[in-house]
């Protein structure tokens, strides 16, 4: 489970102060699954990156209940897997530094590409295979971890429309079969819907959260009929007006947003 | 892979020069605390202080200028040689698809020979004259050029050549119209590549064959134990290298600033 | 079939058709400095023999190998410390920046007064030439290591040696090889060099013993063979980089076709 409590950062470039996170607090529970929302450019990697402990938060707290127990699934699937390393290796690599044993690696690592249905591409290059085959790895990689918390920063944002599409039906059945927990980031409110239990809703940078609801559609969802379904609707465009009115709200705020970009891209 | 550094720790201009100048600074108080404290013997490492003693020395002579008027030259000409030839080479190879499949061969070979094999022919043919000097900075400073030429026509966007031929474009105005402008960024990168392989080559010749140079003047210093003259007049030899460098790179930088984007680094 | 015979003919064809000319050319040269190319070959067989080769081109060919071996560690050694560290890498880029553009050979009166003219000066010249680029371009190939790969590293949990040896080095590798590349043909010509100083045995020493006492067709045939040497190197170098770095040309290849 993971616990954020008065996380504040405060980007510091010379005598120049940008205030990226404000005071967010919520937590995610053991085995939900919990999408992030929020405008563009309002600071949702950065809330990642200091949730995975890549950034230091100026102040308040994150709990992660293992912390050795976290994997990640970056945007940039061209760019997170070792290209010098066979898809077998990629998944590989963080189980030796995690130092399981040699057979408990095999059998994690044959089980990962099974379930993101990559069998018979263990010994290709990352750069031999198409970019939502590359991101199938990079998700492989993170489930073989057996991960408490899996966080997801926008990873369908680079890939096509249909492959995206499949790729979302692989995460709902990953976390449905593994009962891992997910925090997943996006910007697509249709995508929020579709996946998680729960969104919760940034506001513009400097960011708080905004509100949060609960996805009251079944646990059995494809792409074809839950789109359709009319409580989908409803609840999208309940996301909607609240992203539109977090932009509004904040439409002031928005130069200091801009100083940002470069650290939340 | 496209990369950008570490964003977080990032060093601005204004500290950077001041960290430069400080380890610029931190080595020649090195050089002058090892030879005072004992730890080198002031007779292979003499100190800061008398190697500049010495450099102010050089300067005032007539004879120093000359070296360096020497050197430059040898390096400016052999330079120029090998950039015409190696243009020109390239381009006629590069234009004529039958040419490049036949001669691959022949400069693959011929590139790696070492320079310094000349050496001795070198030494027969002109004696311990500028000739001698040139023959090894041609020879070094031409494959830096022709290379990077054959890369550069090798680079030609098969739609603008046929885009060419469909317009009956001449031979001259296919090299002229697409070929060069391709070939371009190449041929800056093989001069600045040449220009610093003939600094080493010209004061190489002037050492070990005895042209005239600054490269013979350090010979000389060195025979007649006149250790922190050799010492100046090497770290002259490096400043003219880094101004060589500074000079090239910039003039790389300025004539294609449109180009910058469209290309990647060949490495050499 | 036909295909391989053409390219083979594309190959060997214009070297063949030059030597060719070469030696019809030549044939009846009275011109003392460019002696026929049958007296050149008859010389290089003469000359180059086995108690030779072991005498002379041996000890050569192992201070190069020791020289650029030490070089390519240190450089590498070096360059990962700086490029890991921007602030060291601001302070040490002007020094660096020197050190590398002053001409090798100079080195060698220099690397004498402290190592006398023993195979240690040889070897210290060597690495003293051949170390500015391989340390250069490691701090390149370092500071410019894919930020979102570094993080991937990190929040795995890949940090110290590990992140050396699975980060850090392979990201590098491609320009570690580019330095490496520049600096085999800087240890060549120091062999040669440092042993045209001062030497009693050596490549370099025994092509100019030949130059000295007029043995002409000795001399070519020297240099012949210093030739053959740096192809020989240089195609060595071609296979080992073409093992070594098979992922990164198929990931520029993949890259041109998208």
């Amino acid at each position: 489970m993971l616990e954020v409590k008065g996380l504040r950062k405060v980007y510091r470039s010379g005598r120049r102060e940008v205030e990226a996170l404000r005071d967010l607090t919520f937590t995610v529970a053991e085995g939900e699954l919990v999408c992030l929302v929020g405008p563009s450019g309002c600071g949702k990697t950065t809330l990642l990156r200091c949730i995975a402990g890549l950034l230091e938060p100026t102040s308040g707290e994150v709990t992660v209940g293992d912390k050795s127990g976290l994997a990640i699934v970056f945007q940039e699937y061209g760019r997170s897997l070792f290209p010098w390393l066979t898809v077998r290796d990629n998944v590989d690599l963080p189980l030796r530094q995690k130092k399981v044993a040699r057979a408990r690696r095999r059998e994690l690592v044959a089980e990962a590409l099974t379930a993101v249905g990559l069998d018979g591409t263990e010994s290709a290059y990352p750069w031999q295979l198409s970019g939502g085959m590359q991101q199938r790895v990079a998700i492989a990689r993170a489930v073989a971890y057996e991960p408490s918390i899996l966080l997801m920063d926008e990873p369908f944002a680079a890939v096509d429309a249909q492959t995206r599409a499949d790729l979302e039906d692989l995460v709902r059945s990953l976390w449905q079969r593994l009962g891992v927990t997910i925090l997943f980031v996006t910007h697509d409110i249709d995508e929020a819907v579709y996946l998680g239990q729960r969104v919760l809703m940034l506001s513009a940078s400097p960011t708080v959260v905004q509100d949060e609801l609960a996805v009251d559609l079944p646990a059995e969802r494809d792409q074809l009929h839950t789109r359709a379904d009319p409580r989908f609707a409803a609840l999208r465009t309940r996301v909607y007006a609240q992203i539109q009115a977090a932009k509004a709200r904040t439409g002031t705020a928005s130069g200091a947003a801009g100083e940002l970009s470069s650290a939340d891209r | 892979m496209t990369a950008a550094g570490a964003g977080v720790a990032r060093v601005r201009p204004a500290g950077r020069a001041l960290l430069g100048l400080s380890g610029l600074a931190g080595l020649l108080v090195l050089v002058e605390l090892l030879p005072r404290a004992g730890i080198v013997s002031d007779r292979s490492l003499p100190p800061t202080s008398r190697i500049l003693a010495a450099l102010a020395d050089e300067a005032a002579t007539a004879a120093f200028w000359v070296a360096v008027g020497d050197t430059l030259t040898a390096w400016a000409i052999g330079l120029a040689v090998a950039v015409a030839a190696g243009v020109a080479v390239g381009v006629l190879i590069g234009a004529v698809p039958v040419l490049r499949a036949v001669t691959a061969s022949t400069v693959e070979f011929l590139r790696p020979i070492p320079s310094v094999a000349l050496i001795p022919l070198a030494v027969l043919l002109y004696g311990s004259d500028l000739g001698s000097t040139l023959l090894l900075v041609v020879y070094a400073a031409f494959w830096q050029v022709l290379v990077q030429v054959l890369y550069g026509v090798a680079d030609v966007d098969p739609v603008a050549e046929e885009t060419a031929r469909s317009f009956r474009f001449t031979a001259a105005a296919r090299i002229r119209y697409v070929l060069w402008p391709t070939a371009l960024p190449y041929v800056f990168t093989g001069v600045r590549l040449a220009a610093s392989v003939a600094l080493v080559l010209a004061v190489t010749a002037e050492l070990v064959i005895g042209a005239p140079g600054l490269g013979a003047v350090i010979a000389v210093a060195q025979t007649s134990g006149a250790i922190p003259t050799m010492y100046a007049l090497i770290v002259v030899t490096g400043l003219i290298g880094v101004a060589i460098n500074l000079a090239a790179r910039r003039a790389e930088r300025h004539f294609l600033a449109w180009h910058q984007s469209v290309r990647g680094e060949v490495a050499a | 079939m036909t295909g391989v015979l053409r390219r083979l003919l594309l190959i060997v064809g214009l070297p063949a058709a030059l030597i060719v000319t070469w030696y019809a050319a030549s044939a009846n040269s009275e011109n003392f400095y460019a002696p026929p190319l049958r007296q050149i070959l008859a010389a290089f067989a003469d000359t180059w023999t086995p108690e030779r080769l072991r005498a002379d081109v041996l000890p050569s060919l192992a201070r190069l190998g020791a020289g650029y071996l030490l070089a390519g560690l240190i450089g590498i050694a070096a360059g990962v410390a700086i490029g890991a560290s921007p602030r060291l890498r601001a302070a040490a880029e002007p020094v660096l920046e020197f050190f590398r553009a002053v001409p090798p050979p100079v080195l060698v009166p220099v690397i004498m007064l402290f190592a006398g003219i023993g195979n240690g000066m040889k070897v210290i010249v060597i690495v003293s030439g051949c170390v500015w680029p391989v340390l250069l371009n490691t701090v390149e190939g370092v500071r410019s290591t894919d930020s979102v790969l570094s993080d991937t590293t990190r929040a795995y949990g890949i940090t110290g040696v590990a992140r050396l040896r699975h980060l850090l080095l392979p990201a590098a590798s491609p320009r570690i090889v580019a330095g490496l590349r520049q600096a085999l043909s800087i240890a060549i010509i120091l062999m040669v060099i440092s042993e045209m100083f001062a030497a009693s045995n050596g490549l370099g020493f025994t092509i100019v013993q030949f130059q000295r006492s007029f043995a002409i067709p000795e001399m070519w045939s020297g240099i012949i063979l210093l030739g053959l040497l740096g192809f020989g190197l240089s195609e060595l170098f071609r296979l080992a980089e073409h093992f070594a770095l098979a992922w990164y040309h198929g990931l520029r290849d993949a890259q041109r076709r998208s």
